[in-house]
């Protein structure tokens, strides 16, 4: 590839978990401008701002303005391990984050993957990149930390610009041997991030038994679209040299000793817990089912007869069994599942045999129960072809099942669809929808593209759509899509989902089963709590560089004996590992305590981040009908006795009343439980009525940056204060 | 009666731990049982633990996945 730019550099090793240095790329503005800096991390940066997604919101922060929009030269991508990010003695560190504003949401967006790229990154000599600006043609970048220089290179690949081709590919360009493969790693996306706002950057590492490149996705916010509008097809980075002390730990015996604990639990739980290591997450599918989470035909309903075809057992039959399929060194949950050859039956690719990485939980659901398909076969195809093309599978399959509902109830028609029957379960007719969303030809899949909020908007102006109804039934919070659990029968999951920083993903709480089943959570306040507790202890994930599945997917024998509760729910012992590492890795001395204020103050970074771009206020807290209840009258006679007691535990006797009526009085009371919802839970995060921290809140936490102070005052009004 | 979770469920003699999470459907690996405020133990004790009438059972369900 013809080098356009090049720029040397010494490496600085990594102590105590950092390098302490950070390079910024700089694209210009498709001007050829190529720059490259290495900037130093200060102290304050680290004590505040800790690492990986931390350190992508404070650099975000200094990158953008309040008019900054996603696809202006100056967003950025910047992507962040963190300290603990590297260690090899402990399942599931190589996690990193990725920060920029987010065409989707139009705020910030923070979305994490596993594979190789954080951790060489880091042993390159650097705890964050960023990236900024725009390329004048299409680039790949080169992180050569074995011999200290980065380059920008000219795209040579000219047909399949696609995840899987382009990322063999770069393994391939830039390695010595096969053996070498492994010291590289390959940010993509794929062609449809060009049309879609659900565009993903599939995160790789290279899988010697199989002797393919895997794919990790950070899938969510639409990274993928943000890496392609700058004209890079790929980043690169090649570090030879990786060791269980790369990071420079204070403490390798600490870190050896509680490496091994967690890994004797998973070798002799996991095959009676969660089975990660044989299906991964996918074991969920007829949990989900059972409780009524499992999202089917648009979330209208919690289980579906044909459950038995997504069984867990019909994806453990199909995913290659006895490898380790970690996705860093050392993880031995090993839940990266991979299908042996598969043939596909469709698209540009048809007939080609294909590893194909997942599905996950999310991807059986939302390309599975939630389109109203169960096909193992037909998602495993369909996940291969959204990672390959560069498209988020939750947002994709969430979106298409509102496109589903809106055909089915008349919204849309076979004209406006281009002809397409997008009927729930026209498994044909939604894989034509992907393939039409990747060559971005026609106007009804550019439509889709643009995720549900926009197609609410233009669905209604284009078709004439009822705005009302869409508005009922689109599942997104804040532009983003919901990810795949139902979460109308637990309250405190509302706010789970929908009182979040960046909409309804999962990765802050996961309260339903301690809401709705287990009726641990039965006041506001105890809601409030584990809204307030939950976030921030998972959060803190995101800031050192760990994958949240070896806390809670796999547990200490007796943690449900020992503790009881909510306790249980924390894994104390998890968290005291975590403590155990953190300082072994850093040399501090913090306790768990100290874990939720780390966190905390970077959530409050979060939202007033988010308040500077014109967002974080209660109405942008939006939550649509169908997350708190049914909203048609075929959702409630799917469980008529249960909804008719849910209505008298309101105080509404339902004897006498149309269904339509004992539907529209659940909803009413349901949305007044919700705004009590709100004010307990920003009432607990020290923010105001209108979903602003306090200036009390960010004093306390150590952020009161004058730039902070001040947006805070020209933001808060006397009403708003809690008396 | 029994109340398993708050909720009020009816008691029959013999009845044992297992019993009670099949009437719940309560098919989730990562579970534990409480009766009376003390713990059942194993997995294996589920199906030759018995309930006592009046009981009140904990079926904690912790969280997974996500």
């Amino acid at each position: 590839m013809n080098v356009l730019a090049e720029w040397s550099y010494t490496p600085a090793k990594s102590r105590l978990g950092y390098t302490r240095e950070t390079i910024w790329l700089g694209l210009g503005n498709r001007d050829g401008d190529y720059r490259f800096e290495k900037r130093p991390v200060s102290d304050d940066m680290i004590d505040k701002f800790i690492g990986g997604r931390g350190f992508g919101l404070r650099l975000l922060w200094d990158a953008v303005t309040p008019e900054t929009k996603w696809n202006d030269p100056e967003n950025e991508i910047v992507i962040s391990g963190g300290p603990i990010c590297g260690i090899t003695q402990y399942p599931g560190a190589g996690k990193c984050y990725s920060v920029f504003l987010s065409p989707l949401t139009e705020q910030t967006y923070n979305s994490n993957a596993g594979g190789y790229f954080a951790p060489l990154l880091k042993f390159s000599g650097f705890d964050a990149l960023e990236l900024q600006g725009k390329s004048d043609v299409e680039v790949v970048i080169f992180i050569d930390g074995d011999n200290g220089r980065v380059q920008i290179l000219e795209s040579n690949v000219r047909d399949d610009k696609n995840a899987y081709t382009v990322t063999e590919h770069l393994h391939e360009y830039f390695s010595e041997d096969e053996k070498d493969k492994k010291n590289i790693s390959v940010v993509s996306s794929g062609v449809a991030a060009a049309h879609t706002y659900w565009g993903c950057m599939n995160f790789s590492f290279y899988d010697p038994r199989r002797k393919v490149a895997r794919l990790k996705q950070a899938g969510r916010g639409g990274g993928g679209t943000v890496l392609r509008d700058k004209n890079v097809l790929a980043l690169v980075v090649k570090m030879s040299h990786v060791s269980g002390t790369s990071t420079g730990p204070a403490d390798v015996a600490t870190l050896s000793r509680v490496g091994g604990k967690l890994h004797k639990e998973i070798r002799d739980f996991d095959d009676v817990q969660c089975r990660m290591r044989t299906v991964g997450t996918a074991h969920l599918n007829e949990i989900m089912n059972d409780y009524d989470l499992l999202p089917v035909n648009n979330y209208k309903f919690g289980r579906h007869k044909n459950i038995a075809k997504i069984h867990s057992d019909e994806y453990t039959k199909r995913f290659t069994q006895g490898l380790p399929d970690g996705c860093w060194y050392g993880c031995s949950l090993s839940c990266a599942k991979a299908t042996p050859p598969f043939e596909l039956k469709t698209g540009p690719c048809k007939g080609r045999q294909v590893i194909v990485d997942g599905p996950e939980y999310e991807t059986a659901a939302g390309l599975g129960s939630n389109l109203g398909i169960f096909d193992p076969d037909w998602t495993i195809e369909a996940n291969f072809y959204a990672d390959h093309y560069g498209i988020d599978t939750i947002s994709l399959g969430t979106g298409f099942a509102f496109v589903c509902e809106c055909y089915e109830l008349g919204l849309i028609n076979e004209e406006q669809t281009g002809g397409l029957r997008l009927r729930f379960g026209n498994k044909d007719d939604l894989m034509e929808l992907i393939h039409r969303m990747a060559r971005g030809e026609d106007d009804f899949s550019r439509t889709v593209a643009l995720g549900t909020r926009k197609m609410k908007k233009l669905f209604a102006e284009k078709y004439g759509a009822d705005r009302k109804a869409m508005e009922d039934i689109a599942m997104e919070g804040q532009g983003l899509e919901a990810s795949e659990y139902r979460c109308q029968e637990s309250m405190a999951q509302w706010g789970g989902y929908f009182l979040t920083l960046k909409g309804p993903q999962h990765d802050e709480a996961w309260l339903i089963f301690m809401d709705m089943v287990n009726k641990q959570l039965p006041t506001f306040e105890d809601k409030a709590e584990a809204l307030f507790y939950f976030p921030n202890f998972r959060l803190w994930f995101s800031l050192v560089g760990l994958c949240k599945l070896p806390w809670n997917d796999i547990e200490p024998e007796d943690n449900h004996t020992k503790y009881k509760g909510i306790e249980a729910a924390k894994v104390p012992e998890h968290v005291q590992n975590y403590v155990d590492i953190y300082n072994a890795v850093t040399g501090k001395a913090v306790t768990k305590g100290d874990l939720i204020t780390m966190s905390e103050r970077v959530y409050n970074f979060e939202r007033i981040f988010n308040l500077r771009m014109g967002k974080g206020k209660r109405a942008d807290h939006n939550c649509p009908s169908r997350g708190l209840g049914p909203v048609f009258e075929d959702e409630w006679n799917a469980r008529p006795e249960y909804f008719d007691e849910k209505l008298r535990e309101a105080g509404t006797e339902p004897d006498g009343m149309t269904v339509k009526d004992k539907t529209a009085k659940l909803q009413e009371y349901r949305r007044g439980q919700w705004e009590l919802l709100v004010d307990a839970v920003y009432k607990r995060r020290g923010w105001n009525r209108n979903g602003i921290p306090t200036l009390e809140t960010v004093r306390r936490l150590g952020i009161d940056y004058p730039d902070v102070v001040d947006l805070i005052e020209k933001n808060q009004r006397p009403e708003d204060a809690f008396r | 009666m029994i109340k398993v979770n708050g909720e009020e469920i009816p008691w029959r003699n013999g009845m044992t731990v297992q019993d009670v999470l099949d009437a719940k459907s309560f098919t989730f690996r990562m579970i534990s049982v409480w009766i009376n405020e003390n713990p059942v133990g194993r997995r294996e004790n589920y199906s030759s633990t018995l309930v006592p009438d009046g009981a009140s059972v904990d079926v904690v369900h912790m969280i997974s996945g996500g």
